[in-house]
């Protein structure tokens, strides 16, 4: 009886909207699939159409803009629900990737562990199943992310996101220079690690190729994602965040942990940038020490500013139209504007100014983000009402 | 003995803080103690190794603590006035060396150290000096000023977005790999004791330390310090008292700006190269040094530079350390001791927040 009236109260609770849009990522999941798994490989596809899809929509784009999706989520619950600005997300990103290097390839040659991998066990090195390590690589990152998130979340917001840009630099140099540890290979510096086990399905295992089925695998994660946050952002620890966001001092005093829920935020933010991380070792089917940099933490960000923080479809369409930028659309249309005009225009030299403006012009002009959260939109736009409350010499001019 | 006279005995004694507060100031002291211990042993066993050695790379060090300096103090200018982290500074400095490099070479042709190299190279301190004043004063006025009062969140997002697009600038104008320059200051280096000393090293000093006592001498002691100070306790008041706030917070951005520039200038002429991505890199470690030193306070930021400096110059330069390839991972690790253990920094006054 009870249980029915709380599961009838958590029902009204539910917004439809949030009903709408899992619907609405269902359905073009779902399109895309077919249009990936099926309609591509078939030979009556016109060859327009199959041109079209290659040049601005290939599957391995789409593969990676979901794992940017993935770790966008886990940015959002920091720097959306409990507003600390993360600058070294990057961090957890490479341990997730190197996780999924370790125990999912012949790395480690000297020992030989299997745990119900896709591989045979005469294998060398370390090979344990892609669903276990992706909860080992969150598990290591959420461990990584109380380490990191106990001394300095302490420290002033600010300060706060400085002490994390440290962290994004430190760990991700430990991986490029990890090759000789007094004698001991860490991470094969520089050369990365390559060649992953595939993932094991049931039905079959999905190696680098294998696009189509892969996209269901991100496409669930990033499912798994947008549910944790959901539901988490609903309960006590969610509103606790906000709390937290919108004003610290008057959450300690209505009795708020400050520290255990921020190195919570904290925490559960690191578990998605482990499990994209292991997503994206597994797409390009390796780890390379150099791609985890700097512009990487600032992407997600601005991925996160551009659909609006603290709203999680925002911030998936945020994520999913940067990384389709970053790495189809302006090589693609660079490609058709210089076969076009004759021009030599590097188009993706391009994508230092488009980050840095799309940061600029969200801030100043469009601070709640694409798809707004109504509450995120009211504290950001605080203090606006004072400028018009100009000093008289200054309206003078 | 009553009970009155002891509750007294007790009040006497001075309150240090809850038993939480004295564990953890106990714990911080002792760490201190350790890592300055462990520091010191470091050092000694490296002077009785190799003492020109030590002197050389200490020398080097100190040389690029003060090219830091003039970094840091545009990173704690800003702090001190509108408690905004200025991500965009660092790569402010790297078109210093891109507007140097330029000047010097393509524009006025100069690649000989003559009087022509020299009259030049003065004429390029002024010039980069206005050129990131001017620049750091446009990138305050459109980027930032519209957020002064927003959460602090926006402009520290705002300023990463400034970086990304000086950075795009860098890379449009100078190539993404790094590029060779000639340098006008003359290149050999006199001995003393055994130790080799570049002259540009001395010049280098003759140029910073009269930009840091003109630096100084402006806060100071002219009217228009005494605005910055005003604003920086309190913009209402200052307002109040008929100090124009947004001149004076314009002026303070040029004043860092025009320090990023002269480093510019002086980082080019002495390495003499130049990288887009420079100002990262540099820009983080000068933001390390104003923090090592207490941000807001100027003395603390000039002291944490080249305490940096020296640090970073011994750890790359010593045969027994890390060596250059964790220079990186020493320098913030030293940041990320500092914002935990002493968030103040060494000069600094401890705040609270204010309500």
């Amino acid at each position: 009886m009870a249980r029915a009236a709380r599961k009838a109260k958590k029902a009204a609770k539910q917004p439809a909207s949030h009903r709408t849009w899992a619907l609405s990522y269902l359905a073009v999941a779902a399109v895309m699939f077919v249009v990936y798994q099926y309609a591509l490989p078939w030979e009556g596809l016109p060859l327009p159409i199959y041109d079209f899809l290659q040049l601005w929509l290939p599957p391995s784009s789409v593969n990676e803009a979901l794992v940017y999706v993935i770790c966008a989520l886990g940015l959002n619950i920091v720097v959306g629900y409990a507003g600390l600005l993360d600058l070294g997300y990057v961090a957890f990103w490479a341990i997730g990737g190197y996780s999924a290097g370790w125990f999912m390839s012949n790395f480690f040659e000297q020992w030989n562990v299997h745990g119900l991998a896709s591989v045979a066990t005469t294998e060398p090195g370390v090979h344990i199943n892609f669903w276990l390590v992706l909860v080992i690589g969150g598990a290591v990152c959420a461990f990584f992310g109380v380490i990191i998130g106990a001394p300095t979340l302490r420290l002033k917001s600010d300060y706060l996101a400085l002490v994390t840009l440290g962290f994004g630099e430190i760990i991700p140099q430990i991986f490029f220079n990890g090759e000789d540890i007094n004698g001991f290979n860490l991470s094969n510096g520089t050369k990365g690690i390559t060649r992953l086990d595939p993932i094991p399905t049931g039905v079959k295992d999905l190696g680098p190729f294998d696009f189509g089925s892969k996209f269901v695998v991100f496409v669930l994660l990033a499912a798994i994602m947008v549910f944790i946050s959901l539901q988490l952002r609903r309960g006590r620890l969610g509103r606790a965040w906000l709390a937290i966001r919108e004003d610290e001092l008057a959450a300690s005093m209505m009795g708020v942990p400050l520290m255990r829920t921020k190195l919570a935020s904290y925490a559960v933010g690191a578990v998605a940038g482990g499990i994209g991380g292991v997503a994206f070792a597994t797409h390009v089917d390796g780890v390379y020490a150099e791609r985890f940099n700097f512009s990487i933490s600032i992407f997600l960000l601005a991925m996160v500013v551009l659909g609006g923080m603290g709203n999680v479809w925002g911030v998936i369409l945020g994520a999913f139209i940067l990384a389709w930028v970053n790495s189809t659309g302006l090589p693609a249309l660079g490609d058709t504007f210089n076969s076009q005009f004759g021009t030599e225009i590097d188009f993706p030299s391009f994508t230092f100014l488009l980050f840095g403006l799309v940061l600029i012009f969200m801030i100043l002009f469009k601070r709640e983000g694409l798809i707004p959260e109504s509450r995120l939109r009211l504290v950001l736009h605080e203090g606006d009402a004072d400028e018009e409350l100009k000093p008289a010499h200054e309206e003078e001019k | 003995m009553t009970q009155a006279a002891a509750v007294e005995k007790v009040a006497v004694r001075q309150y240090k803080g809850t038993p939480g507060q004295i564990r953890r100031r106990r714990i911080e002291l002792t760490a201190g103690l350790v890592l300055s211990a462990l520091a010191l042993v470091w050092i000694v066993a490296n002077i009785i190794n190799s003492p020109t050695q030590f002197a050389q790379v200490f020398i080097l060090g100190f040389r690029n603590g003060l090219l830091y300096a003039l970094i840091a103090l545009g990173y704690t200018l800003v702090y001190g006035i509108i408690e905004l982290i200025n991500f965009a500074h660092g790569d402010l400095f790297m078109l210093g060396t891109l507007f140097s490099s330029y000047f010097i070479t393509v524009w006025f042709g100069q690649e000989a150290s003559n009087l022509a190299g020299w009259l030049t190279f003065f004429g390029a301190l002024i010039a980069a000096m206005a050129f990131c004043g001017g620049l750091n004063i446009l990138i305050e006025r459109f980027a930032y000023r519209r957020l002064r009062r927003a959460p602090k969140i926006a402009p520290l997002i705002t300023a990463v977005g400034v970086s990304f697009i000086l950075q795009f600038i860098g890379i449009k104008w100078n190539g993404s790999t790094p590029r060779n320059w000639p340098k006008v200051l003359p290149q050999s280096e006199f001995t003393v004791l055994g130790v080799h000393i570049a002259w540009n090293t001395v010049i280098l000093l003759l140029v910073a330390a009269p930009l840091l006592l003109l630096l100084s001498w402006v806060v100071t002691k002219t009217r228009q310090g005494k605005a910055m100070r005003a604003t920086a306790q309190d913009q209402d008041a200052a307002r109040l008292m008929g100090i124009d706030v947004n001149r004076t917070i314009s002026f303070t951005f040029a004043l860092g700006g025009a320090l990023a520039g002269a480093a510019g200038l002086l980082y080019q002429q002495t390495t003499g190269t130049t990288n887009y991505n420079l100002g990262f890199q540099l820009g983080l470690i000068a933001f390390t040094s104003a923090v090592l030193g207490g941000i807001g306070n100027l003395n603390g930021a000039v002291l944490g530079a080249v305490l940096i400096g020296i640090i970073q110059g011994l750890n790359d330069g010593l045969p027994i350390g890390l060596g250059q390839k964790w220079s990186q991972t020493v320098v913030f690790t030293i940041l990320i001791l500092i914002m935990v253990f002493k968030p103040a920094g060494l000069l600094g006054k401890s705040t609270t927040e204010k309500v």
